[in-house]
């Protein structure tokens, strides 16, 4: 600077450009490193998630759990009394189903991954619950009828699947998770569970199924989300 | 913005342990004060957006995940602005050099001792120094990270997961950081006045900053950000 004596301009090292460079520089560092630190991390969250009464390891980094995500400001609960599922559009016999009713019809049981698209996920979960397929035979799909609208009780997410994707034996109307009722956090009494798929195409609080003669996308779609939210590596012609 | 430099900074009123000194000029502060309320912002909607009892509490995930990104990508804009103001650019370059005073700062640090009389500083002191330097860099690679997990296809070959466990980590690490950054403010009300008024007592100036002011001592780093 013109204004300050010569002998101030370099006084002694230019230690805090170092810093900064240098905690750029591990950042990227990190970015390289993260699938390796992140899968040592797991591991180690892994062995001690199972000794912490505490509970501290799940606000950790990627902590292996799943994680309450809601596009709402608060969602009404429901259950026995008063949850009720509609089925309708382009079928021959809408219909609304209570939970007891869902109960009583045959259950499937599959485990699968819940993987977000925010990183973190919970390999292995079971759920269980009623296969769409029955569902959808039970009320007749029209023939111009092609793809599947979701909504949900929250009174604001939705999401969409192709007739044909709504039609494998790995997508549930789930009624459990890890073996026990779904809690309101994970989306109960009833979420859809799409186990080929990103988990924000597993509708939590399913209230309605449309049937439509095109895809309408979802809640996330209109925020540039895929519409078909396949796993890398699902088979997706299953 | 007005830009001041320190030689011409308006009198103090005369205090009764020796008169007050300019600190910051108005420019400087409002770079802080602005800088701090977007940090701010920025922990509170990571915080709903990360710790699931505020995340079920809050939820409006939409919502809050679009301000932490727009108070994110302001971050550095109150810096940047300053850089017009002379006296803001005086004191990143006070905090960019590291004399003689800074090691033996940190070397009294590294010992725990705390007395003034073994950590010597200029205008700014060696921990000042190294955060300023860190918490650049931080916002720097928090906004990279950020970035990254906001658009996806931006560079294809950095897992959007990477991204994210990069920007997870080093929030808590931003956040320790800060946690610091208050505490130690809260133990000095002085310089909290010197950041909030401008103005600090020429006491605690030369207890805490004895390289400071010229006129004080022949090796000061100060380009003359004093009055009588």
């Amino acid at each position: 600077m013109p204004d300050e004596a010569p002998e101030r301009r370099a006084e002694g090292a230019p230690v805090g450009r170092r810093v900064l460079l240098g905690t750029f520089a591990a950042g990227i560092a990190g970015l390289a490193a993260a699938p390796y630190l992140q899968r040592g991390w797991e591991g180690f969250l892994g062995a001690a998630s199972q000794h912490d009464p505490t509970g501290l390891t799940g606000l950790l980094p990627d902590p292996g759990g799943f994680r309450y995500y809601s596009v709402v400001g608060s969602v009404p609960r429901k259950d026995d009394t008063d949850y009720e599922l509609r089925i309708d559009g382009l079928v021959d016999r809408p219909r609304t189903y209570t939970l007891p009713e869902l109960r009583a019809l045959p259950q499937s049981r599959i485990v699968g991954d819940a993987v977000c698209t925010d990183g973190w996920r919970v390999d292995g979960t079971p759920f269980r619950g009623v296969r769409l397929a029955d569902l959808l035979d039970a009320a007749g799909v029209r023939a111009e009828g092609a793809a599947l609208r979701f909504t949900c009780f929250d009174g604001a997410y939705s999401e969409s699947l192709t007739l044909q994707q709504a039609r494998r034996p790995d997508v549930l109307v789930a009624l459990t998770m890890q073996d026990k009722p779904i809690t309101h956090a994970h989306g109960g009494p009833a979420r859809l569970y799409v186990a080929p798929m990103y988990f924000y195409k597993s509708a939590k609080w399913l209230s309605g199924i449309t049937v439509t003669d095109r895809v309408v996308p979802g809640y996330w779609e209109g925020y540039g989300y895929e519409v078909d939210g396949w796993l890398d590596g699902a088979d997706r012609a299953a | 913005m007005r830009s001041t430099a320190g030689s011409t900074a308006p009198t103090a009123p005369p205090d009764a342990d020796g008169g007050r000194v300019r600190r910051f000029t108005r420019a400087e502060r409002l770079v802080h004060r602005t800088t701090g309320y977007l940090m701010l912002v920025c922990l509170a909607t990571a915080a709903c957006l990360y710790l699931g009892p505020l995340a079920q509490l809050v939820g409006r995930r939409r919502l809050v995940a679009t301000v932490h990104e727009f108070s994110g990508l302001l971050l550095p804009v109150p810096v940047l602005l300053g850089l017009l103001s002379r006296a803001f650019r005086a004191d990143l370059r006070r905090l960019n050099r590291f004399g003689p005073a800074d090691r033996r700062w940190l070397r009294a640090a590294r010992r725990r001792r705390t007395s003034p009389r073994d950590r010597p500083a200029g205008k700014f002191n060696a921990g000042q120094k190294l955060y300023a330097g860190w918490i650049a860099g931080a916002v720097l690679v928090m906004t990279a990270t950020g970035l990254l997990m906001w658009f996806t296809r931006l560079l294809p070959f950095v897992s959007r997961t990477s991204a994210i466990f990069v920007h997870d980590c080093l929030a808590w690490a931003v956040a320790l950081a800060l946690a610091g950054h208050v505490r130690r403010a809260r133990r000095d009300p002085e310089a909290r006045q010197g950041m909030r008024t401008g103005y600090v007592s020429r006491r605690w100036a030369r207890e805490h900053h004895p390289h400071w002011l010229p006129d004080d001592r022949g090796d000061g780093d100060g380009d003359g950000g004093t009055v009588a």
